[in-house]
C-alpha cells in the first residue's frame, strides 16, 4: 500500500493535515508558534514542569482515551491520528468555564498563572478517570506539574471542589466523544506515514513488520517511542534525530498478555498502560510505579524505551532484572531472547544490532519475596539516586535464591552478584541481610554527582537490605 | 431610608486575583505571548565554558555563517556603557571584553530568523581562554582571603566580647546555608521593538521596569525618555527579575536598535539558571553566651556569603541578613559582621526575603543549640529570649515597638497543641523504630522597608473616564502576588465604586516614571498609598465641583457605594462623572507616596531602617526514615500577621506559597556546582522544587485577624510577600529533632541546609557512629 505523505490529526475542533514536518518539530512549538495557541506555556522544555500539558486523545481498545502529555517533548509527527486538546478548547460552547477552571478561580488557585493552564489540563485529565479524587489521587495527578507560587494548597482545594461543578458526563469534551472517535477512526488508513521538512524525515511505520522493514532500510534511524528521553536530546541537546522512526502508535507493540507463567509487555506499552497489569502481578511495584515520572511522563514513556536507551538511572531495569525479565530483540524477521541484565554491556552500549529493535519484554510470574525501592532527593518526579529491586526465595529458614539489582550504582543497571552470593544459603535472619549488604562494596563503586554523593549511594544501598528485612522478615519466616 | 449596600470588591474582601479567569483559560498573555510583528528576530546568548580566565580569542565565524543568522553582537557593538550594574559600580558588563568571571557568563549574542536557528548557531562559537584559578564557594573564598565585592557591614551594641567571656555557658558553631534558584515558571524574556526617531519599546518580564529602562538607555547611550519598558504580568519573579532581567533587556534592545527590527530574547531554562543569580548561600560562624535558663547574653557572628563575580545587590542582601540575624530575639550584647565575598560564580541577587531568611536561620540555630545544650524544649528557650519590655532594642538600635510575637506564639502553641504533641513524639521515638519524628515551632519577625531609603517611594496614575470606568496604573509590577488586585481594591474603596469598574493596565515607564523595584514586600504598601493619594486628589476636585455645581457645603458631598450624595440627592457615579466632565473637571490624577519615619546610617550601623515589623510563627511536624533519610512533613500549622488584610484570600495564598517555597529552599532545592565551577542543577530535572506531594500532609494556615498595623500603612495592613519564607525554618528544626532522637537528643545535629534526604541520613549515621563508639 502506498505510504501517506502527511500526518493527520484533530486539534481542538479542527482537522489538521501537515506534510512539511521535521523529525525534530515539537508539538509545543507547533501550538505556540504556528497556531498561536499561547495558552500552553513553556516552562522547561524537558518534560519536568508540566506548564505545557495538553490532552492527547487516541483510540485504544475500548474507545477514545485522553491522556495528559508534555507538549514540549512530544514530537509533532507522533500525534498522527490523535486528538490534541489545548486549554483554549476546554470551555463549553457557551464560553462558560470548565468545572476545573471554575474551581480554580473559586479557590484562588492561581497566582502568577503561568503554571495554571498546565495544571488545569492535568486536573481535567484526572477528572475523566476519577471525578471525585481524594488527596492522594490529586497529588499523584499533579506529580508532573510544578507551581512555584501557591504551595499547592489552593490547587488541592480546587481539585477537591471540581466535583461540585456537575458530572464529568456533561463536560464539553465528553459530549463530543463519539463524534471525535468517529473522526479519528476515519483517519486510520493502515498506511505507513512519512513526512519531512528539508532533509529531516519522520516515519510512522504501519505495523511491527513494517517497522522491521523501515529499520532494515534505515539502520541509522532514531527509534522514538514515548520521547521522554529523545525529546530532550532535541530540545536541550539540539541534536538532529532524522530519520526518526516513531513506534508509540504501533498496536502490535502495545499488547499486554498475561498467562500462568509470563507477563508479556510490548515495547510501546506506556508506563500508564502497564501499571495495572504490573501491580496486579507484582503488587510490590504498585507504589514504585507511581514514582516513575509524573502522569504526563507515564502516559508517554514506555518500558521498552526505558530499557533500550540504556540509562544507568532508568527506573525499569532495577525493578525487572530481579524478576528474571527477558527481552525479545527483533531484526528483520529474526528474533532473539536475552536476559534483561545482559542487554547492558557498558555505559551507552547495549546489545542491539543496527536495524534491530526491542519488540517486547517478558517477565516470569514468580513467587518469593519481592521489593523495589527508589531513593531520590524529591519523592516524586525525580530521577533516582539509587533504585533497587530484590527477589528472594526463602524456605526452611534459609535463603535459597537471591536476585538483587541496582540502578544508580554503576555505569549500567547491574546485579549485585557478590551480595547475592553472600546471601544464598544463609539463615533467614537480619544479620544475614546486613552481612550481605557489606558485599556491595565489592559489587559497586558509585560516583558522586548532583543527585547524591558516592557515600550516600553506598550507605543507602546497604540500608535497603535492612529495610527489606523490616518489611519481609516475618513473611520469610512464615515461608520457612 | 436606603438599605445599606456596599461596593463589590472593596478593600479587605477576598476577591479573586484580577487575572484569575485569564490564568485558568490561558488567555492572560505573558511577554512571550505578545503577537510578534512581521520581521521579528530571535536572539540567543553564547556562554562561557570556563569559570575564570583571560579571553584570548573569540572565533565567531561559524556562528555568523550558520543558517538564518542575521548578526552576531559582542561588546564592541555596544554604543553606550558596557555596564548594567544596578548600583552603579561598573562591575557588571553586558559582555566582558578581556576576562571571563564565571562559568556561564554571556560573551556574545547571535540574532537569527528563528529561535531554533539562533540556539543552534550559538553553539558553534570557538572561544579560547587562558584559564585562571577559580574561587567557587564561601569556604574557599574565606580560605583564599578573597576580597569583598562591596563593603561589609558590622552591627554592634554593648560589649559582645566581654559578655561572652562572662557568660555561664558559651558555645560556637558553623552553619552552611544553601542558596536557591528562583525557578519562576516563566523564564527571563525581553522583546524589544524599535520605534520612531531612535526610540524603542521593550516588553520584558521585569520587577523593575524603571531600572530596565535605565540600563537599556545607558547601554545604548540614549536618554531615558527614548526607552519605554512595559510589563503586564510576570509568571513569577521572587526577586529573580529585579536586576537579572537587565541583561536580557539590554541585549534585546541592542540587537533591535542595531538591526532596526523587533528582537526577542528568551533563554532556555538551562541558560536562565546558569546565567542568572540566585539566593546567596552563606557560611555563618556563631559564638553565643547564655545563662542557665538559656537566656542569651551575647552573640558574636559572622555571616559570609557567596556573592559571585559582581556586587549586584549583594550589599543590601548581606546587610539584611544581619538585620534578621536576631529574628525575634533580644541580644543584650551583640556583634554581627557580614562578608560579601567575591567568587567566580554567577552574581547572586535578590530572592524573596533578600538575605533575611539566611539571617533568621542562624538565629534559630543559635537558639536550638542552647536548647540542646541545656536539654530543654527549644520553644521554651525561644520564648525566654523574645523581645519584651526593657529588652526591645535590635542590633541596629531600632526599638521594636510593635512586638506581637509573644501573643502570636502563645496562640499557635495552644491551637496546634504543640506541647502535647511534642510529648507524644518523644514517646514515639523512645520506641526506637526506624521511623522517627520531630516537631518544632519557630517564629518570624521581618522588617518592612527598603534599607535603601530612597527606594521607599511610589507613584500612581488614576483616570476616571467619562463613562464612569476607572483606569489605574502604578509603578508596581504584577508577578502573581496579587498587587494589581489589592491596589484596585484600595481604589474601589476610595472612590466607592465596584471593583469591576476598575481596569489595571500594564506597568510602563511612560505612565509612571522613576519607580522602585517591586520588591521588599513593599508593593501594596507603597503603590496602594500612591493610588490612594491620586484618588484623594480626584475626590477633592469632584467635591469642589459638586459643592459649586449644586451649591451645597463641601461636607454635604459624600462618595457612597456607586453613587455620590450631594445634599439629599443621590447621583449615580457615571452620571456624576459625566456632569463633572461637562463642567471641565480634570478627571486624571497622579499620586505619590514616601514612607515616613525611616532613616539609616550605615556607617554607624544605627537608625530606623524599618517602618514596622511583620510577624508570624509555624509549627511543623516531620517523620524521617532513618534507613534512607527520606522524610515527609506530616503537619504544619501557621499563624501569620498581615495586619488588617487588604485581601485575606491573596494574603493566605502568599503565606501558604511562601512557606512551601521556603521549605523547598531548606529541604530539596540543592544547587550543585562541580569542581570546574559548572552548575549541574540547571533545570527542573536536576533542581527539585517542591511538588504537590511535598506540601505538609495537614496544612492549617490562619491569619492573625486581631492584628492591625500600629503605623499608618495602607488601611492598616502589613506586607506579606517575604516573611512567610522564614516560617519554613520550623521544618529544619523538626528534622533536626527527629535526627537527634537516634542519639537521645544529647547532641545538636547541626544540619546544614538544604536538609536533603542525604543530609538527614548522613547525620543519623554520624550520630549513631559517635554513639556506638
Ligand atoms: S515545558 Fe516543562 S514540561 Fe513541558
Ligand atoms: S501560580 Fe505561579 S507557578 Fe503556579
Amino acid at each position: 500500500m502506498a505510504q501517506r505523505g502527511e500526518i493527520r490529526f484533530l486539534l481542538n475542533d479542527g482537522a489538521v493535515a501537515l506534510d512539511a514536518v521535521a523529525a525534530e518539530d515539537t508539538l509545543l512549538d507547533f501550538l505556540r508558534i504556528a497556531r498561536r495557541l499561547t495558552g500552553t506555556k513553556e516552562g522547561c522544555a524537558e518534560g519536568d514542569c508540566g506548564a505545557c500539558t495538553v490532552l492527547v486523545g487516541r483510540l485504544a481498545g475500548d474507545g477514545l482515551r485522553y491522556e495528559p502529555v508534555n507538549a514540549c517533548i512530544r514530537f509533532l509527527a507522533s500525534v498522527d491520528r490523535c486528538h490534541v486538546v489545548t486549554v483554549e478548547h476546554l470551555r463549553g460552547a457557551d464560553g462558560g468555564l470548565h468545572p476545573v477552571q471554575q474551581a480554580m478561580v473559586d479557590h484562588h488557585a492561581s497566582q502568577c498563572g503561568f503554571c495554571t493552564p498546565g495544571i488545569v489540563m492535568a486536573l481535567a485529565a484526572l477528572r475523566m478517570d476519577n471525578p471525585e479524587p481524594d488527596a492522594a489521587a490529586i497529588d499523584t495527578a499533579l506529580q508532573g506539574n510544578l507551581c512555584r507560587c501557591t504551595g499547592y494548597a489552593p490547587i488541592l482545594r480546587a481539585a477537591r471542589a471540581m466535583a461540585d461543578h456537575g458530572s464529568p458526563g456533561a463536560d464539553p469534551l465528553h459530549l463530543r466523544r463519539a463524534e471525535t472517535a468517529a473522526r479519528l477512526r476515519a483517519m486510520a488508513d493502515g498506511r505507513r506515514v512519512a513526512v519531512a521538512r528539508g532533509a529531516s524525515q519522520a516515519i510512522l511505520p504501519a505495523d511491527a513488520d513494517d517497522l522491521a522493514a523501515v529499520l532494515a532500510a534505515h539502520p541509522e534511524a532514531t527509534i522514538v517511542a514515548g520521547a521522554t528521553d529523545v525529546g530532550l536530546w532535541v530540545t536541550k541537546g539540539l541534536r538532529q534525530i532524522a530519520p526518526a522512526v516513531f513506534i508509540g502508535h504501533l498496536d502490535d507493540l502495545r499488547r499486554i498478555e498475561r498467562d500462568a507463567d509470563w507477563l508479556r509487555i510490548g515495547a510501546s506499552v506506556t508506563y500508564a498502560e502497564a501499571g495495572a497489569a504490573m501491580a496486579e502481578t507484582f503488587p510490590h511495584l504498585r507504589r514504585y510505579w507511581d514514582r516513575i515520572g509524573g502522569p504526563q511522563v507515564r502516559a508517554m514513556g514506555t518500558l521498552g524505551g526505558n530499557i533500550a536507551n540504556g540509562s544507568p538511572i532508568g527506573d525499569i531495569p532495577p525493578a525487572l532484572i530481579p524478576l528474571g525479565a527477558e527481552i525479545v530483540l527483533r531484526a528483520g524477521d529474526g528474533r532473539r531472547v536475552l536476559p534483561l541484565e545482559e542487554f547492558f554491556i557498558a555505559y551507552g552500549k547495549q546489545d542491539i544490532r543496527p536495524g534491530g529493535f526491542l519488540e517486547s519484554i517478558r517477565i516470569p510470574v514468580t513467587g518469593g519475596l519481592h521489593a523495589a525501592y527508589k531513593i531520590s532527593k524529591r519523592r516524586d518526579e525525580d530521577i533516582s539516586a539509587v533504585a533497587a529491586g530484590f527477589h528472594l526465595e526463602v524456605s526452611d529458614g534459609a535463603v535459597r535464591s537471591a536476585r538483587i539489582a541496582f540502578g544508580g550504582m554503576a555505569p549500567v543497571p547491574k546485579r549485585a552478584r557478590a551480595a547475592e552470593a553472600a546471601l544464598i544459603g544463609q539463615p533467614w535472619a537480619e544479620p544475614s541481610l546486613i552481612g550481605a549488604a557489606q558485599a556491595l562494596d565489592r559489587d559497586f563503586t558509585p560516583i558522586s554527582d548532583m543527585r547524591a554523593s558516592a557515600v550516600y549511594r553506598m550507605t543507602v544501598a546497604k540500608n535497603l537490605f535492612r529495610r527489606f528485612w523490616h518489611e519481609h522478615g516475618a513473611a520469610g519466616a512464615r515461608a520457612a | 431610608m436606603r438599605a445599606t449596600v456596599s461596593i463589590r470588591g472593596g478593600a479587605h474582601t477576598p476577591e479573586p486575583h484580577e487575572s484569575a479567569v485569564g490564568h485558568v483559560t490561558g488567555s492572560a498573555p505573558y511577554t512571550d505571548d505578545i503577537p510578534e510583528p512581521v520581521g521579528t528576530l530571535h536572539a540567543c546568548l553564547g556562554l562561557s565554558e570556563i569559570a575564570h580566565g583571560r579571553i584570548v580569542s573569540m572565533d565567531l565565524d561559524a556562528v555568523r555563517a550558520a543558517p538564518g543568522v542575521v548578526a552576531v553582537l559582542t561588546a564592541a557593538d555596544i554604543p553606550g556603557a558596557n555596564d548594567i550594574s544596578p548600583t552603579g559600580l561598573g562591575d557588571d558588563p553586558v559582555f566582558p571584553t578581556d576576562t571571563v568571571a564565571y562559568h556561564g557568563q554571556p560573551l556574545f549574542a547571535v540574532v537569527a530568523e528563528t529561535r531554533d536557528q539562533a540556539r543552534r548557531a550559538a553553539a558553534l562559537a570557538r572561544i579560547a581562554c587562558d584559564p585562571l584559578p577559580a574561587i567557587l564557594g564561601v569556604e574557599a573564598a574565606l580560605d583564599a582571603g578573597a576580597p569583598d565585592v562591596t563593603p561589609p557591614l558590622t552591627l554592634a551594641r554593648g560589649d559582645a566580647e566581654a559578655a561572652l567571656q562572662a557568660a555561664p555557658h558559651r558555645l560556637q558553631g558553623r552553619m552552611r546555608i544553601g542558596g536557591q534558584d528562583h525557578m519562576y515558571l516563566e523564564g527571563q524574556i525581553a522583546f524589544a521593538i524599535p520605534g520612531e526617531d531612535g526610540t524603542l519599546t521593550v516588553h520584558c518580564s521585569t520587577q523593575h521596569p524603571a531600572e530596565a529602562q535605565q540600563m537599556v538607555a545607558q547601554v545604548l547611550g540614549l536618554p531615558f525618555n527614548a526607552v519605554t519598558v512595559q510589563v503586564r504580568r510576570m509568571g513569577g519573579g521572587f526577586g529573580g527579575k529585579e536586576t537579572q532581567m537587565n541583561l536580557f533587556a539590554a541585549v534585546a534592545a541592542l540587537a533591535a536598535t542595531r538591526l532596526d527590527r523587533p528582537v526577542k530574547l528568551r533563554p532556555d531554562r538551562d541558560q536562565d539558571m546558569i546565567a542568572t543569580g540566585k539566593r546567596h548561600d552563606f557560611v555563618a560562624d556563631y559564638d553565643v553566651g547564655f545563662d542557665a535558663e538559656g537566656r542569651i547574653q551575647a552573640v558574636d557572628a559572622r555571616l559570609a556569603a557567596r556573592c559571585g563575580f559582581s556586587a549586584d545587590l549583594s550589599g543590601p542582601v548581606t546587610d539584611r541578613a544581619l538585620f534578621h540575624a536576631d529574628n525575634g530575639y533580644f541580644y543584650p550584647h551583640v556583634r554581627l559582621a557580614s562578608r560579601p565575598l567575591k567568587t567566580n560564580t554567577v552574581s547572586n541577587t535578590a530572592f524573596r526575603g533578600f538575605g533575611g531568611p539566611q539571617g533568621a536561620v542562624v538565629a534559630e540555630r543559635i537558639v536550638e543549640e542552647i536548647a540542646f545544650a541545656l536539654g530543654e524544649d527549644p520553644l521554651t528557650i525561644r520564648q525566654r529570649n523574645f523581645y519584651g519590655p526593657g529588652r526591645d532594642v535590635t542590633p541596629y538600635h531600632q526599638r521594636v515597638e510593635d512586638n506581637i510575637l509573644p501573643r502570636l506564639v502563645a496562640e499557635l502553641e495552644a491551637s496546634s497543641d504543640y506541647r502535647a504533641r511534642r510529648a507524644a513524639i518523644l514517646d514515639f521515638n523512645a520506641q526506637g523504630g526506624v521511623a522517627r519524628r520531630g516537631i518544632a515551632l519557630t517564629p518570624v519577625k521581618f522588617g518592612i522597608s527598603f534599607t535603601a531609603t530612597w527606594y521607599n517611594q511610589a507613584g500612581a496614575l488614576v483616570h476616571i473616564y467619562k463613562d464612569g470606568s476607572v483606569g489605574l496604573n502604578h509603578g508596581g509590577t504584577e508577578m502573581g502576588q496579587g498587587l494589581f488586585t489589592k491596589v484596585a481594591q484600595v481604589v474601589a474603596s476610595a472612590l466607592q465604586v465596584d471593583l469591576a469598574r476598575i481596569r489595571v493596565t500594564a506597568t510602563a515607564t511612560d505612565k509612571v516614571p522613576n519607580t522602585s523595584a517591586t520588591a521588599a514586600s513593599s508593593g501594596a504598601d507603597l503603590n496602594g498609598m500612591a493610588a490612594l493619594d491620586a484618588c484623594r486628589k480626584l475626590k477633592a476636585r469632584l467635591v469642589a465641583f459638586a459643592s459649586d455645581r449644586w451649591d451645597v457645603a463641601a461636607d454635604a458631598v459624600a462618595f457612597a457605594p456607586n453613587e455620590v450624595r450631594v445634599g439629599d440627592a443621590a447621583i449615580p457615579f457615571d452620571a456624576f462623572v459625566k456632569e463633572a466632565y461637562m463642567a471641565r473637571v480634570a478627571l486624571s490624577a497622579t499620586g505619590f507616596y514616601k514612607t515616613p519615619k525611616i532613616h539609616w546610617d550605615r556607617a554607624n550601623g544605627q537608625g530606623r531602617p524599618f517602618y514596622y515589623f511583620a510577624y508570624g510563627a509555624a509549627v511543623s511536624e516531620v517523620e524521617i526514615d532513618t534507613l534512607a533519610g527520606e522524610y515527609q512533613v506530616t503537619r504544619t500549622d501557621i499563624l501569620h500577621d498581615v495586619g488588617r488584610s487588604l485581601n485575606p484570600a491573596i494574603d493566605l495564598g502568599q503565606v501558604e506559597g511562601g512557606f512551601v517555597q521556603g521549605m523547598g529552599w531548606l529541604t530539596t532545592e540543592e544547587l550543585w556546582w562541580d569542581a570546574d565551577g559548572r552548575l549541574r542543577t540547571h533545570a527542573p530535572s536536576t533542581y527539585k522544587i517542591p511538588l504537590a506531594s511535598d506540601r505538609p500532609r495537614r496544612f492549617n494556615v490562619a491569619l492573625a485577624d486581631w492584628s492591625e498595623n500600629r503605623e499608618m500603612t495602607i488601611r492598616r495592613s502589613k506586607a506579606v510577600g517575604e516573611p512567610p519564607i522564614i516560617l519554613a525554618i520550623s521544618v529544619v528544626e523538626a528534622l533536626s529533632m527527629a535526627v537527634a532522637s537516634v542519639a537521645d537528643y544529647r547532641v545538636c545535629p547541626r544540619l546544614d541546609t538544604p536538609v536533603t534526604p542525604e543530609r538527614v541520613l548522613m547525620a543519623v549515621e554520624g550520630l549513631r557512629a559517635a554513639g556506638d563508639g
